[in-house]
């Protein structure tokens, strides 16, 4: 790495370091300025929230918004739904993704690769032109403002059974070769040999689904009608909509408990996370 | 191969019992994967067959219908998709989508590239872990707790934004409530949630130049604008191609911010594609023109990708 033009190159180049980490160091203040803005706020006491000069850094935390907000909405039962639906949605992903993508790496079948290439082609779907026929499926089924009409549709992922396709490809052949010669079935060959193995694909799938269903808006705000169904980015905006510009602390303190859950998966999950968003462009 | 050959060869020495035995048990597997492998598809494809399949095939249908869900459907031609250029509402939200992809990719690829060529330099690495971490952050949020917040932060009276600007003796700005302050504020907060996709694609696009040839330009004197212009951006333009088309796709379908902070005001001026869809479906019952209109975006979509297809072969420099 180091040769002959390296010391050269980096005395050149020193007024420009200075200026490029000057830059990063904008770019990142106005990313986490809002952000830390919206802390601070919520940690202010609701009739001065608004007041001016504003606040970055919470230095004299006040709690009341915290416990208010659960006072304006059912803030334990947004939670709850929140956390329902995306589990579920989560589970049901890896699931059939990795039974899916299995089935496309490792067993040999008729139409195989005219199949893939629909499932691949529903990934241009996007779910805007689907969800007309979607809401009048669910009201069909009997599911309407119920919280399977947001699980169900969202199970099957075209993206999620390409990841695993991927996966089980990069899993070695000898495997179920040995499988077979012991006499295991298909079945047992996935359960107990390539399964178990790929479960980082699974969990990339499945913090994928959890990242964006989470944060869902548009198919909860159609397929959701009674607000006990509601989940928690619309249960937010309903709240911001009655309270206005009235105690913005108090919107801001459901804003900030509602990123909890995808904070943990950004410190424990970061790594999975930027593979899983950039798989698709890689293919 | 077959099996009176191994009915013929038993009793004599054959050289290789062990490779006859393995191809029975390979093709006995695959008439046991064959027979399986529907079941492992069944969950995925039913499901898709149900939820995707079924629901385009009913939108096609429905577009050329006018249809609220209450009375009888009533055959109408090509009339909601005349709409899209003759409904005064449904052309405005066309054409704000079309001026929201152009500006909102524009920045969003012009920040991210920037910045993920700055944070290739020399610089202590929990920095540039602190830099990646940091634009990466807002992904993670729902852009409707995003719009929440940000529709605060651009509050003419209230609002920080204003309050900066009136540091540096700028008057207030009124953001949400003029159609250019609106456009503006949609797009910027669109930004600001999505740059730090492109700006991963780009570092894993940088990161895969050889270093060797930034290093050999550098002997040839090729420094600073000069080597971006004629050595990386040739390179980097696989990820050109890629990062464009994904965010060229994400933008045509921008719904929450503008539904959260504007609701599509003031007037018409944020309305997009999407929130007619909406509208139309949910607030008007005319489902028919609503499918009409995703049916158009849906096409849109695949043109893009196909031209990605096209383009890709043709002008992209592979290494």
């Amino acid at each position: 790495m180091s040769t002959l033009t390296a010391p050269r190159k980096t005395r050149a180049l020193r007024p420009g370091t200075a200026v490029r980490i000057l830059v990063l160091l904008v770019a990142a203040a106005l990313t986490l300025g809002p952000v830390l803005w919206t802390l601070s706020t919520s940690l202010r006491t609701p009739s001065e929230s608004f007041n001016l000069p504003p606040q970055f850094l919470p230095l004299n935390p006040d709690f009341t918004s915290y416990v208010e907000v659960f006072q304006q909405v059912n803030m334990v039962l947004l939670v709850v739904n929140s956390a329902l639906v995306t589990l579920l949605i989560a589970v049901g992903q890896m699931a059939t993704a990795a039974l899916a993508g299995y089935a496309f790496a490792r067993l040999s079948f008729k139409g195989k690769n005219a199949l893939f290439s629909v499932v691949l082609a529903t990934m241009m779907v996007p779910v805007q032109v689907t969800i007309v026929p979607v809401f009048m499926l669910i009201r069909g089924m009997g599911l309407s403002d119920t919280l399977l009409a947001l699980i169900l549709p969202a199970i099957p992922t075209a993206f999620g059974t390409f990841l695993m396709r991927q996966y089980f490809l990069g899993l070695p052949n000898d495997f179920a070769e040995a499988a077979a010669l012991d006499g295991a079935s298909p079945w047992r060959t996935f359960r107990s040999v390539y399964a178990p193995l790929a479960v980082p694909g699974m969990a990339i799938v499945g913090i994928l689904a959890f990242n964006f269903h989470w944060n869902e808006f548009f198919r909860p705000l159609i397929l959701t009608i009674s607000q006990e169904n509601y989940t928690l980015p619309l249960g937010l905006v309903t709240l911001q909509g009655n309270l206005g510009t009235g105690s913005i602390s108090v919107v801001l303190a459901g804003v900030i408990l509602s990123m909890i859950p995808a904070l943990v998966v950004f410190i424990f999950g970061q790594r999975t996370l930027r593979e899983g968003l950039t798989a698709g462009a890689s293919k | 191969m077959s099996t009176p050959t191994i009915k013929n060869t038993t009793g004599t020495t054959t050289p290789a019992p062990p490779a006859r035995s393995s191809t029975a048990a390979r093709r006995q597997r695959s008439l046991a994967e064959r027979l399986i492998a529907p079941l492992f598809l069944a969950p995925t494809v039913i499901g898709m067959a149900i939820f995707t399949i079924v629901p385009i095939l009913g939108s096609i249908l429905l577009a050329f219908f006018r249809w609220d869900i209450i009375s009888a459907p009533e055959f109408v031609g090509f009339a909601n998709f005349a709409d899209i250029v003759s409904d005064p509402t449904v052309r405005v939200s066309f054409l704000n989508t079309m001026v929201f992809v152009v500006v909102a990719v524009t920045l969003q690829l012009g920040i991210s590239m920037a910045l993920a060529v700055a944070i290739q330099g020399r610089m202590p690495n929990w920095l540039r872990v602190f830099f990646r971490s940091a634009f990466f952050f807002p992904l993670i949020l729902s852009a409707a707790s995003v719009s929440i917040f940000m529709g605060y932060l651009f509050n003419e009276q209230f609002g920080v934004v204003n309050w900066m600007l009136s540091l540096i003796g700028i008057p207030a700005v009124p953001w949400l409530t003029t159609s250019g302050g609106a456009a503006a504020v949609v797009v910027l907060v669109y930004v600001w949630q999505n740059f730090g996709f492109s700006f991963l694609l780009f570092i894993g696009g940088l990161a895969s130049i050889p270093k060797e040839l930034h290093e050999a330009s550098a002997l040839d004197g090729a420094t600073g604008w000069r080597q971006f212009v004629n050595v990386t951006l040739p390179l980097l333009s696989p990820t050109v191609l890629v990062a464009s088309v994904m965010a060229i796709i994400s933008a045509l379908q921008v719904f929450d911010q503008p539904y959260v902070l504007t609701r599509g005001g003031p007037g018409d001026s944020t309305r997009t594609a999407v929130m007619v869809i909406f509208e139309s479906a949910f607030q008007q019952l005319e489902f028919g023109r609503a499918s009409a209109i995703g049916l158009v975006l849906m096409m849109l979509i695949m043109a893009i990708t196909a031209l990605q297809f096209r383009l890709s072969r043709r002008f992209v420099f592979y290494q």
